[in-house]
């Protein structure tokens, strides 16, 4: 792929950015709460969180998937910025899309925005409000995602596509349904820790099992909630981060990918090409690998797409993710914690939030701050967040210093 | 889904037509109008093809929550097929006893079908779906 000679002076170009302020809602049904009410709540946090004034910041992005659907209303950046109380500044305010990835992607372009020295402090927040949505709805929404002509058209749903890649999955490397549902049994065990997730129970495998199937063989216990939830950060360069906090995160990395829109265009079903390149980008620009990782928040929208997500970003090799699920190796306790936070599954999907959530929860981690699930001396995280089905992906590598 | 929007992918949907890069003779179904493999040097080259109708079950579900319009057909079995000439669709497999008879290996061919029927406008949409094919000289289980 080097061909281009703008290449050479890519790498490292620009100054180095840290994580100083994080601020999250609760994931969940929030019926009393609207989608400015959520933005807002987070923001609010993560400003404080970073001890910065509303002068301070240079610039706002904003990642959300599909409000135009979910509550009627496009040109939501404007909105976040008009609610925070910070309209007279008049700083840029920009909003991205791209689906279930759409918070990374923004968390993307506000370090790009630091790197480049055009801002030096810049808000990056995540959003949906799912629950303002009838049922069909809903389906809507979450198929929008996929190819409408060629996927949708003929009855698929996003179920329906990661279903196929769950199948394929098991066929090619072996992956068994206990495997798969341990994804699932794990992260809600790991939910019970996070004061912000949707659900806090344990479920069984045998319950996982058992539950109504949405398209063979995923029950409704292999696919995460559509949640409502915002998660915030606040990004400035790395040399004047500790004049905001005592704990700054550095941004090793950030890489981002695609592919076919189509499941079936794409050269495998059991493998997300996009999460690798973004993988392979990110773990290039931190100049460390899956090794020296501690801790990772990885996409698991459907059970099967969290041993997809360890395989692709070299945790293990083709067909040893499943295996090693069902050993306990990706548990708190685990040689690699994966989803401490709860995951998609259990903390929740509020779609435009999640990328920003799992940076929240990898940021926790690495400030020694994550309590109950802390995992032990974490010093290098990374986060995993893919759209649709798999046609964007997004993986961010973040570490202490 | 409006009727125009429709009525555009007609040649594609009821007769499987799509694609084929004359400067390498690749042949793409969904149409495409830039041969991914040869770029640049396909613009302008890309001509109408219809495609044989005759492929094999790469990947397979069986779908209890349904898209909405499709309430009326759970369960239904969705799969990818690859076409004999060699490309990928998404697709429904109809005209089984179960559903769950559709699996990877199994050979299928294409057939006119109604596709759904959008509740609102009262409009039904027909386009292919593909069926079992029974090879000439096996004998049908
Ligand atoms: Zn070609």
């Amino acid at each position: 792929m080097a061909t281009n000679p703008a290449e050479k002076a890519r790498h490292h170009a620009g100054r180095e950015v840290a994580v100083i302020g994080i601020g999250q809602t609760a994931f969940g049904e929030r019926w009393e709460a609207s989608f400015r009410d959520l933005v807002t709540e987070a923001g609010l946090k993560a400003i404080q969180d970073a001890n910065i004034q509303g002068e301070d910041i240079d610039a706002v992005y904003v990642g959300s998937m599909s409000t135009a659907l979910t509550i009627g209303q496009e040109h939501v950046a404007p909105l976040v910025i008009d609610h925070a109380g910070l309209a007279d500044f008049h700083m840029p305010a920009t909003r991205v899309e791209g689906s279930g990835a759409s918070g990374s992607i923004a968390f993307r372009q506000g370090v790009l925005a630091v790197r480049s020295g055009d801002a030096d402090i810049v808000v990056v927040g995540g959003v949906e409000k799912m629950t303002d949505s009838s049922d069909a709805e809903t389906a809507r929404i979450v198929g929008s995602s996929m190819d409408q002509e060629w996927e949708s058209f003929v009855g698929a749903t996003d179920t329906a596509i990661h279903a196929m890649m769950a199948r394929a999955h098991m066929d090619e490397l072996g992956t068994t349904l206990d495997m798969l549902a341990q994804v699932a049994v794990k992260n809600h065990d790991h939910g019970l820790k996070n004061p912000y997730a949707q659900f806090k129970r344990p479920i069984t495998r045998e319950q996982v099992h058992a539950a109504p199937m949405v398209a063979d063989p995923l029950t409704r216990l292999h696919c995460a909630p559509l949640s409502d939830g915002a998660s915030t950060v606040v990004l400035c360069p790395l040399e004047a981060a500790e004049s905001f906090t005592k704990k700054p995160v550095k941004v090793a990395g950030t890489g981002q990918g695609s592919d076919t829109l189509a499941l079936h265009a794409r050269h495998s079903l059991t493998t997300m090409a996009a999460a690798r390149a973004a993988a392979e980008r990110a773990y290039a620009q931190a100049g460390w690998g899956p090794d020296s990782v501690d801790v990772a928040e990885l996409h698991d929208a459907y059970t099967v797409n969290e041993l997809i997500a360890l395989e692709d970003l070299g945790f293990f090799p083709r067909g040893g993710a499943g295996p090693a699920t069902l050993e306990g190796e990706t548990a708190l306790g685990g040689r690699i914690p994966i989803n401490p936070s709860g995951g998609l599954k259990a903390r929740g999907h509020a779609v435009g939030a999640t990328g920003l959530a799992q940076i929240a929860e990898i940021v926790s981690q690495l400030r020694n701050e994550a309590e109950g699930r802390q995992v032990k001396d974490a010093r290098r995280g990374v986060c995993h967040n893919t759209g649709g089905t798999g046609a964007t992906a997004v993986v961010t590598a973040l570490e202490v210093l | 889904m409006g009727v125009p929007r429709f009525w555009r992918e007609q040649p594609h949907r009821y007769r499987l037509e799509g694609t084929r890069c004359t400067n390498c003779d690749r042949v793409y179904f969904p149409p495409r109008w830039v041969c991914p493999v040869c770029r640049r040097e396909s613009v302008g080259k890309m001509e109408r093809h219809k495609m044989d109708g005759t492929g094999t079950v790469v990947a397979s579900t069986v779908v209890h929550d349904p898209a909405p319009g499709f309430e009326d057909q759970v369960p239904y079995a969705v799969a990818i097929i690859e076409l004999d000439e060699g490309c990928r669709l998404t697709t429904q497999v109809s005209d089984v006893a179960d559903p769950h008879d559709v699996v990877p290996g199994m050979r299928v061919k294409s057939a006119f079908r109604r596709i759904q029927s959008d509740g609102a406008s009262g409009v039904i949409y027909y386009g292919t779906k593909f069926v079992p094919l029974v090879e000439q000289g096996s004998t049908p289980s």
